[in-house]
């Protein structure tokens, strides 16, 4: 049954997005949204064995390890695959608007979306280190092959960017896992972990891999790659960008950092990464405040949202797991839902320079209001995601007595609280001229399409998942990384 | 000296001229054969550590170079591709100057 | 670690019941709110039925949650919010002193409101906030708990904001920026203050005579620190100086909003928080033995004595009212910070009392401006003569700020004051003395030119609305200082807000 599930989740995406490139172009929708529609049913029976404190595994076609290539679930990957099933679902439901699965732009959207899909969950289930390479490769492809889609110059040259810094991460990463091979013999997750010893060549291996990953996950100084590619992507590929394809490379150093021995690059190697993101968090927010487009702002925010995550390798506890686990999956949501509502906005307004919002809210009220909402849970206001991890996130860095990264918590709130309130500002503006007295009945309440729906759904979720924290946070804990007590 | 430790040496140095191709070069055609070159560099590494066994070549070390080179055979095509659009689309073969349009 | 403490106040309190109304209570306008937002602009008479009906609901809801209380129910719902912490609703007696002065007021505001928005744009957005703003309120008259407060209280925030920017104009824009300035950098030492309170002491719910105990000695500047932090968080929105600045440059929101802003919602909520965090978190005992409560009081008294200065000072009539407010809501503090049975009682009774009489003077600023054109105080002469009721109600409103009898600003005054007497504390009565003779400074005035100064020839602008839109302006001025006057002729009966503070003292310091 976990073996059929776990294929289906792989399986129907790919298989439905070669599908698209090859049947007629009519056939695109339904065989895309059927494929779609079956993943919840690939989730559910993994989610019932992991719930049970078990971990799903899978040997391919029988093959053994090392040479036959194993699956893997446990509750981290399953929050990570409920995380893309959500985001995934309400992202399609703006792309079958914003991408006919029939015109143009949607025949060549929906086959690399697909298989953007699949290759996201298989990075999830992945369990050793080489398919995990091969999985991020997949992943980075089919983003920017999703990012030049368009065809406008800028994003073209984002896409051509980002891809020749991925495909150089890669290789790091490549060839750090071709060092570990040598010295452990294995690549699967936990044995390498067991078998590593902590001599000179283990840390230079480990040392390119976390380059590579840092360069994937866009940590400040290496993020000069992501603002281009998620703002000048269309929407609903910069919602998925910023909502899973940058996690996916947080994910994997998570993975090697505690299941795989990278904590043996020592203590001060974790504070250099805290570091990293403390800085992170600082000049993201900061390049937020001073952008001049929408989607750039946004962006930068996902590279200050990211830098969260790496407070975790310096605190390195169970509460600092937690909350990390769930700002990732408060993150995704609310920040997709952002780009969604930025590119809404975009779309409606013609360009998305930050003058042009004014008076907005009159006109595109639900996409402000969408915005506005996941802004909540990107400041970690309450009630909302974003606070209950921020939460988390400042009660384990006070217990351990990490005052700099309490400051820096909050700093990066209120820095936040900047850069949203000056859009949300913007659309509250009163237009030049216009008379707020005199305009009576002027407005309908904004346009209410599909695009707009899919914007709000996901920003009332970030709101939602402050209150629903208990099932999620349980989840995580089932997944405690190797050492670490609920 | 080992042939092993030459094998790694000289991977490393190959590594480093992708690396330093891959910054310094302006022509995107430059950056793409360099990020090949990184490659190549990775392959010979890996044959090192997983070659030689007293039980003979390791299956695996040649199961990883098999599928490397095949996603970096797809990855050249597509990001030659890439390229070829994005000179039809801006004329440019490099990634210099500002990317501020409407 | 309080364990033993807080058990024996539990068992010696009233019964606690899990039961839906306080999480009902606060969803009614919550629905309400969205409701009438996703209507639009267009559905204008159902937006006015679902506005008056959902206010009404919230008042009979809360009246019948008094009704439990008084029965010695207190009902509570809680589930789980983060790790470890429980949002908690519960009703006890403060709750329901803070909870019915709000639905009640939030009645009258609406109908104000109604009336005064009739040519404003946007409006499906203003009451749709302004409903969250009152299930924010209620939250907060329920929280059960440090946290669910914090909760509640950020979204009060959030949901103020955009009635204070309404208009869209530059200086609403630049207003609602000082405001977020002062309120989230408030409610980022809160937060702080909150995490090392819970690791210090552990999830705490509230309890009439406080939790907290003093662990050991090592703990004092801790516990000093962490009351500080939120004493921070709670003293901006209760405008004590020197985190007053957002109040008087908020006055920019149309009329309704800083009804709302002074008198039941945002300066209420960090008065009531204060209320909390001395009577329920740390106890008056404690605040006491730690050197908090004179601290307070201080904070208090200086606040008190400088708006009425500022106040004194201004020419502009809204002006003059938001100083007044940063002046009259620190007797509250004032009150709490003094202890002892009476001048709690003052302090807990002005939180009403205050509201009643500021309201009143607010909704009647919005009638001058709106019917007259009337902004500045030089502008009042004559006044009474064109707008005998609204410069009734008015005046009435004012007395009872300066504390005549038999008003209700006179019985906070006179529990404050023979309070500060009973505790030892004299130079209490010098700062009431002094504010007193600053508001009749500031007040009388103003009611000496509406009744007794010649009217101009012609006023300088205003609108002719309709008699319904004059009628749902008035009528609540007028309703407001009604009850100025009852719940000070009235203090004695059952039920009049002071007999109800009395009872929740006695929970206090039995």
């Amino acid at each position: 049954m976990t073996t059929e599930a776990l294929a289906l989740l792989v399986f129907a995406p790919l298989v439905a997005g070669l599908v698209v490139i090859a049947a007629p172009r009519r056939a695109a929708a339904p065989v895309a949204v059927a494929a779609l529609l079956t993943l919840p049913f690939g989730l559910w029976p993994l989610t019932l064995v992991v719930w049970r404190g078990e971990t799903v595994q899978v040997a391919l076609a029988g093959f053994a390890p090392p040479l036959g290539i194993v699956w893997r679930v446990d509750a981290l990957a399953l929050t990570m695959l409920w995380l893309t099933l959500v985001v995934v679902l309400v992202v399609s439901l703006h792309a079958l608007t914003s991408f006919p699965p029939a015109s143009e732009s949607g025949q060549r959207f929906w086959p690399l979306w697909l298989i953007l899909i699949a290759s996201v969950h298989a990075l999830f289930v992945s369990a050793d280190l080489f398919n995990l390479y091969v999985t991020l490769e997949l992943v980075t492809l089919a983003g920017v092959a999703m990012i030049a889609i368009g065809g406008k110059p800028a994003a073209m040259r984002a896409a051509m960017r980002y891809l020749l810094l991925g495909l150089m991460a890669s290789l790091f990463y490549l060839l750090a896992t071709a060092l570990l091979y040598g010295q452990t013999g294995t690549l699967d997750l936990y044995q390498v972990g067991e078998r590593l010893d902590d001599g000179a060549l283990a840390l230079i291996a480990l040392a390119l891999m976390v380059t590579g990953l840092l360069v994937k996950a866009a940590i400040v100084p290496l993020h000069v790659w992501l603002p281009a590619a998620h703002g000048k992507a269309p929407g609903p590929v910069s919602a998925v960008l910023s909502a899973l394809v940058v996690k996916v490379a947080l994910y994997i150093l998570i993975r090697l950092w505690f299941w795989s021995g990278g904590a043996a690059g020592g203590d001060g190697a974790a504070l250099l990464l805290g570091l990293l993101g403390a800085l992170a968090i600082v000049h993201g927010s900061l390049a937020a405040i001073t952008q001049t487009r929408l989607k750039m702002l946004v962006a930068y925010s996902t590279v200050a949202q990211l830098g969260y995550v790496m407070l975790l390798f310096p605190l390195a506890s169970t509460a600092a797991f937690r909350a990390v686990t769930f700002h990732m999956v408060a993150h995704g949501v609310a920040k997709a839902a952002m780009f969604l509502a930025a590119a809404n906005l975009l779309h409606a307004l013609g360009s998305d320079r930050l003058q042009r919002l004014v008076g907005a809210d009159q006109r595109h009220g639900v996409n402000v209001l969408a915005f506005a909402l996941a802004g909540v849970s990107i400041m970690g206001l309450p009630p909302s995601g974003g606070f209950v991890a921020k939460w988390m996130l400042l009660e384990a860095a006070w217990r351990q007595q990490g005052w700099g990264w309490v400051a820096v918590i909050s700093l990066g709130s209120l820095l936040a609280a900047v850069y949203v309130f000056r859009v949300v500002a913007l659309a509250f503006a009163q237009p030049k001229g216009g008379s707020v007295r005199a305009s009576v009945g002027a407005r309908g309440g904004g346009r209410f399409d599909t695009t707009a729906l899919a914007a709000l759904l996901l920003a009332v979720l970030a709101i939602l998942l402050g209150f629903a924290s208990a099932p999620l946070v349980a989840l995580i804990d089932r997944g405690l990384p190797p050492g670490m007590l609920p | 000296m080992s042939s092993a430790f030459v094998y790694v040496l000289a991977a490393s140095a190959v590594f480093g001229v992708g690396v330093y191709g891959l910054i310094v070069a302006d022509h995107l055609m430059r950056k793409l054969l360099s990020l090949n070159v990184m490659g190549s560099a990775v392959f010979v590494l890996i044959l090192t550590v997983g070659g030689a066994t007293p039980a003979g070549p390791d299956p695996v070390a040649q199961a990883l170079i098999l599928t490397g080179i095949v996603i970096a055979v797809a990855a050249t095509a597509f990001a030659l591709a890439l390229i070829v659009r994005m000179f039809q689309e801006t004329g440019l073969t490099s990634l210099r100057g500002r990317d501020d349009d409407d | 670690m309080t364990g033993t403490m807080t058990d024996a106040m539990t068992a010696a309190a009233v019964e606690t019941t899990l039961h839906p109304l306080p999480v009902v209570v606060v969803l009614v306008s919550l629905l309400a709110g969205l409701a009438i937002a996703v209507l639009g602009e267009q559905r204008q008479r159902l937006r006015t039925v679902l506005n008056l009906s959902a206010a009404v609901v919230k008042l009979a809801l809360v009246l019948w949650i008094a009704l439990l209380v008084a029965g010695g129910v207190v009902p509570e719902f809680r589930f789980a919010l983060v790790p470890g912490f429980d949002l908690v609703l519960r009703a006890d007696s403060l709750s329901v002193l803070f909870a019915s002065l709000s639905a009640a007021l939030w009645l009258v505001t609406t109908v104000y409101a109604i009336a005064y928005l009739q040519h404003y744009a946007n409006r499906a957005r203003f009451f749709g906030y302004f409903s969250i703003c009152v299930t924010a309120t209620m939250g907060i008259a329920m929280a059960g708990n440090l946290l669910t407060f914090f909760v509640f209280y950020e979204l009060l925030t959030l949901a103020t904001w955009p009635l204070v920017v309404h208009t869209g104009s530059r200086a609403a824009l630049r207003a609602g920026r000082t405001y977020l300035q002062f309120t989230l950098g408030g409610s980022a030492l809160f937060l702080i203050g909150l995490i090392w309170l819970y690791a210090l002491a552990g999830p705490q719910d509230f309890i009439a005579g406080g939790s907290l105990q003093l662990l050991d000695l090592e703990a004092v500047t801790s516990m000093q620190a962490i009351f500080v932090l939120i004493a921070i968080g709670m003293g901006v929105k209760a405008a004590l100086v020197p985190l007053h600045a957002w109040l008087p440059s908020a006055m920019v929101a149309p009329a309704p909003v800083s009804a709302l802003l002074h008198a039941v919602a945002v300066v209420k909520a960090g008065a009531f928080g204060l209320v909390r965090l001395v009577e329920d978190v740390y106890g008056s005992a404690l605040s006491g033995a730690l050197g908090l409560s004179l601290a307070l009081a201080i904070a208090a008294s200086f606040t008190i004595v400088y708006g009425s200065v500022l106040a004194l000072l201004q020419t502009d009539l809204k002006k003059r009212l938001a100083y007044s407010t940063v002046s009259q809501v620190s007797y509250i503090a004032l009150g709490i910070a003094i202890g002892g049975p009476l001048a709690t009682v003052g302090g807990m009774v002005h939180l009403v009392h205050q509201g009643v009489m500021k309201i009143t003077m607010f909704f009647c600023a919005g009638i001058f401006a709106t019917l007259l054109g009337v902004t500045r105080i030089v502008e009042l002469d004559g006044l009474a003569r064109r707008l005998p009721w609204s410069a009734a109600a008015f005046s009435v409103a004012a007395l009872g700020m300066i504390g005549l009898p038999p008003m209700a600003g006179f019985v906070s005054k006179w529990y404050l004051g023979s309070g500060a007497v009973a505790m030892g504390q004299t130079w209490v009565v010098a700062v009431l003395v002094a504010s007193t003779l600053l508001n009749a400074g500031y007040f009388l005035p103003l009611i000496a030119r509406m009744w007794f100064r010649p009217a101009p020839e012609r006023w300088t602008g205003g609108a002719q609305p309709s008699r319904w839109v004059v009628a749902g302006l008035v009528a609540p001025a007028l309703a407001t200082a009604g009850l100025t006057i009852a719940f000070g002729v009235l203090a004695g009966s059952t039920y009049s807000p002071l007999d109800w503070a009395i009872a929740i003292v006695r929970e206090y310091l039995p």
